[in-house]
């Protein structure tokens, strides 16, 4: 049965990309355990407008883990403690009364804080603009079955596509890098047969963005597939490696 | 059953009554409404439409520009699809990225009608299963173009490199739905929606990558700006300066969404709202059918007060999954005390309603009978958990397929339940309980996707055309691509053929200037209230107000009692609202704030929508009205219309304008899921 706890909560505080950030400790009683992480933060931000003072500007959206808004470093994780979920997903019942919990954005320089822990995105945007899609206008398609596609393959694919773009991978890198997220994409497309025409011009692009915007070199280490809340396997870093050679040596 | 006596007298008593008594008289003869279907046999309008639209040529497409508001699947595909053809496409979101609508959160499918399964499976079936789903309250001509359109979607889609679910041949696979006894949804896993949406934000980005769509992310629109009667730009709030921006277009498309957050708690992501609507309402677009609010039967149940929003069950569930409570009063009594688990109920002693009051569609019937289904077994007493919940168990699944099966069709959606529950339904039955998912009701539009305002178009959740008084399970997917692919890109030529000699807007007009201003005024009223109530609080209690008195079950007193609670809660909001931090700041409270206004507005709305429509019809279920097993009596005779509100002021009335439904291509008959 659901029970309530008291936490300490340690929250990264800044007013914008400029200026210098603290941590802002804060106190919470009767959190209800079946809450989620979430709604906890907005038990804080309600006894912090009552007080009259400004709320902890956070990303959130759908709140069931797919749109992938919502961010936050939690204790030293992106997204938490718990494998496998995004912040929205994490409850309450994970922690112990009198905890103390950290909480801060997401820290990569592609990444730029707006104000408290929402960061700017937009570079992931600029990526798959750089490529991620099949080029091909609305209305011009064959029948949907003219071309099979075996279950496995199409299962991997989906495994892929899973991606829901949060950029937990790079919060969690050491080097701050984006290629789980570019391999997700490019291992989707380099998969499916739609994605075969334009398959080595596609990973060029995306990985000539990725360089350009500031994101880190990849070291093999694993974290961003070990903090990944929807699973993405590392498998997709190697694919995208031999799509790129493969797309260079052509060139 | 509201005492009908008591009713009479309330309706001299009651001053609210009053106001709305003559609602029914209210006619403006200058106001008429004209749906532009074509003529001609149903199975022939829309190509005969397309062969004789006119169209824009493409030199002239360049000088063209398109706003669209909103990036889910009908935004996005839009304004893709507008940009591929030519047009030069602005496109709005509120969150930081197109990915992020709420398309992205759909689970179960979308339907086409590919009789791949070689079921019997047909445009005809699906459009038939569409109107029949949605009670007879659509319009007969839109549905029946979705259908047809539906197999281009699932074309354009696998095009895409939209990873479907595939059978081990390498063709497609399907599974069933609520209200149809074919399989005809296509889906990729429990995330149909990400991948649909993941696939028009991929052609939109194509097109913003080749220049041809603006994308303006962390945007939320703000006011709609008529110029000679005609939609010309927006006001935007640019949410992270604070700044308003204006932008100019010879049409602007809304693809906004639903006003499902109304309720507070709904199955709606948190940015959801009904504002882009309430804007065009009040500057003289229809708003219709805004009783008609679906509420999903599988959901998890609610858990205290602090919850911020509901999550759903896929639909997809019901395929395997069986419905019940316990047969016996005392045994729910002893459940809720804790003193029974539900594995300690015999078979013989559950009740499976759905399969015994609807045996030929059993627990797939369609959402608004299934919602109902369970509000009755709860109010009667047999709810379980904290009363209002009934089960949805898998034992006879496992039982029968095996776990790994059930694990390879619902994997992810068990562990997300096991998530937010902390209970494991491969062992224990799953809880669940209906909550607001979304509305049929919204924008007029014509046959052509256009408003009542000339060059403003509203497609997806946000207009009211294609699902009647119910939507039924994976026609959302299908109904915000079909708009945003294959319908608006040529009916919006339709219009833009007469404007290619206006040139390119400016900003700098009057009516920019008038716009933004009150836009100003509107926030600077909002921030100088100075009261105690944050946002939340204020909508949470119009939530419970709306859930309680305007939710699965209506009477003619909760609707009067909610007209008069809303007063009082609008009250609340304009004297007592605290807003921290300034207005040109990036500043959440104030968004909410702002969204909120627009609830209220919407909120009363729909309590006056659903207190002029006396039958029951879909998911519009007014208790007055219902037969003798409690199934929804619909009133054809005086209500085979689709209602269409008109904004007279801020403190006045609105009007009520009428548009028939006709249908000649299918029998109207009692929608029976029993036999």
């Amino acid at each position: 049965m659901e029970t309530t706890i008291s936490v300490n909560l340690k929250i990264w505080r800044q007013r914008g990309p400029k200026e210098k950030g603290q941590f802002a400790t804060y106190h919470l009683d009767n959190v209800s355990t079946g809450s989620s992480f979430l709604e906890m933060l907005d038990m804080l931000n309600q006894q912090l407008v009552e007080k009259g003072e400004e709320p902890v500007v956070f990303d959130s959206d759908c709140r069931e883990g797919i749109c992938g808004m919502c961010s936050l470093y939690i204790n030293g994780h992106p997204h938490g403690p718990v494998q496998g979920i995004t912040t929205c997903q994490l409850h309450m019942r994970k922690f112990n009364d009198g905890d103390t919990i950290t909480i801060e954005p997401w820290r990569s320089a592609a990444f730029p804080v707006i104000r408290d822990l929402m960061v700017n995105r937009n570079a992931f945007d600029q990526i798959q603009q750089a490529g991620g899609y099949v080029s091909f206008n609305c209305g011009g398609a064959p029948d949907a079955n003219a071309t099979p596609i075996s279950k496995e393959v199409a299962d991997v694919a989906m495994d892929s596509a899973t991606c829901i773009g949060c950029g937990a991978c790079v919060a969690a890198c050491k080097n701050g890098s984006a290629m789980l997220f570019v391999s997700a994409k490019v291992s989707q497309f380099a998969l499916l047969p739609q994605g075969q025409v334009e398959r080595k011009r596609r990973a060029r692009a995306m990985v000539k963005k990725m360089d350009e915007l500031g994101f880190g070199n990849c070291t093999n280490t694993g974290a961003c597939a070990a903090e990944c809340p929807k699973n993405i396997p590392l498998s997709n870093i190697a694919r995208l490696n031999r799509e790129f050679v493969k797309a260079k040596c052509a060139d | 059953m509201a005492d009908l006596k008591s009713v009479e007298g309330m309706i001299d008593s009651t001053p609210i009554m009053k106001d709305y008594a003559d609602i029914e008289s209210s006619k403006l003869p200058e106001y008429q409404i004209d749906s532009k279907v074509p003529e001609g046999p149903i199975a022939e309008k829309w190509t005969n439409y397309k062969a004789h639209q006119k169209l824009v040529n493409p030199a002239n497409k360049r000088n063209l520009d398109v706003i669209v508001v909103g990036t889910g699947l009908a935004g996005a595909s839009a304004a893709s699809t507008l940009a591929e053809l030519g047009f030069n496409v602005s496109n709005f979101c509120i969150q930081d990225s197109p990915r992020r609508a709420h398309s992205i959160a759909a689970q179960g499918g979308i339907n086409a009608a590919k009789d791949y399964q070689n079921d019997g499976d047909s445009v005809y079936r699906l459009f038939y299963d569409t109107v029949k789903g949605g009670d007879f309250r659509s319009r007969e001509a839109n549905v029946y173009r979705l259908a047809e359109v539906s197999n281009n979607i699932i074309d354009q889609c696998v095009q895409q490199g939209v990873p479907f679910a595939r059978e081990y041949g390498g063709l497609l696979a399907n599974r069933s739905f609520g209200g149809a006894q074919v399989s005809r949804t296509f889906y990729a896993k429990g995330q149909t929606g990400q991948q649909l949406l993941l696939g028009a934000y991929a052609s939109l980005n194509r097109q913003i990558q080749k220049g041809q769509v603006k994308s303006y992310n962390r945007r939320e629109m703000l006011d709609l700006v008529i110029i000679d009667g005609r939609a010309r730009g927006i006001i935007v709030r640019n949410l992270v300066t604070g700044e308003l921006e204006r932008y100019a277009a010879h049409a602007v498309v809304l693809a906004t969404g639903g006003y499902g957050r109304t309720f507070f708690l709904s199955t709606n992501a948190m940015g959801c709202n009904g504002s882009a609507a309430i804007q065009a309402f009040k500057k003289g677009a229809y708003l219709s059918n805004l009783a008609f609010t679906q509420i999903h039967p599988t959901c998890i149940p609610v858990h205290g007060e602090d919850q911020s929003k509901l999550t759903l069950m896929s639909e997809s569930l019901r395929n395997d999954g069986r419905i019940w409570v316990p047969k016996k009063k005392e045994d729910a009594e002893a459940i809720r005390a804790g003193k029974k688990k539900p594995t300690d109920i015999p078979d013989e002693d559950r009740d499976f309603y759905l399969e015994r009051r609807y045996p030929a569609f059993g627990n797939l019937c369609p959402r608004d009978i299934a919602s109902r289904a369970a509000k009755e077994r709860c109010d009667a007493g047999y709810g379980v958990g904290t009363g209002n919940a009934v089960y949805l168990d898998f034992k006879y699944a496992i039982q029968r397929l095996g776990a790994d099966v059930v694990r390879d069709r619902y994997g992810n959606l068990f562990d997300m339940y096991q998530m937010i529950s902390d209970d494991n339904p491969y062992e224990t039955p799953m809880m669940i309980f209906p909550a607001s998912h979304y509305t049929m009701g919204g924008i007029w539009v014509d046959y052509e996707l256009q408003t009542s305002i000339k060059g403003l178009f509203a497609i997806g959740e946000c207009n009211f055309s294609d699902h009647g008084a119910n939507r039924l399970g994976a026609s959302a997917l299908m109904q915000g691509l079909a708009d945003g692919y294959f319908v608006l890109p040529y009916t919006m030529q339709n219009y833009l053929s007469d404007q290619i000699k206006v040139p390119h807007f400016t900003t700098d007009t009057p009516e920019f200037d008038k716009a933004q201003k009150d836009v100003e005024d509107r926030i600077a009223k909002l921030m100088a209230i100075k009261g105690t109530k944050s946002p939340d609080e204020i909508h949470k209690r119009l939530g419970h107000v709306m859930w309680n008195l305007v939710g699965m079950g209506r009477t003619l007193q909760t609707l009067v009692q909610a007209l008069e609670e809303l007063e009082d809660v609008r009250k609340e909001f304009y004297n007592d609202l605290r807003i921290v931090g300034s207005a040109n700041d990036l500043n959440t409270e104030l968004e909410k704030a702002l969204r909120l206004e627009d609830f209220l507005v919407m909120a009363k709305m729909m309590a006056i929508d659903a207190l002029h429509r006396n039958e029951s019809c879909g998911a519009h279920f007014r208790e007055e009205y219902q037969t003798a097993d409690g199934e929804a009596k619909r009133d054809d005779e005086h209500y085979m219309y689709v209602s269409c509100w008109k904004y007279t002021g801020d403190n006045e009335k609105p009007v009520l304008l009428k548009e028939p439904l006709k249908y000649e291509a299918i029998q109207v008959q009692t929608r029976n899921y029993k036999s």
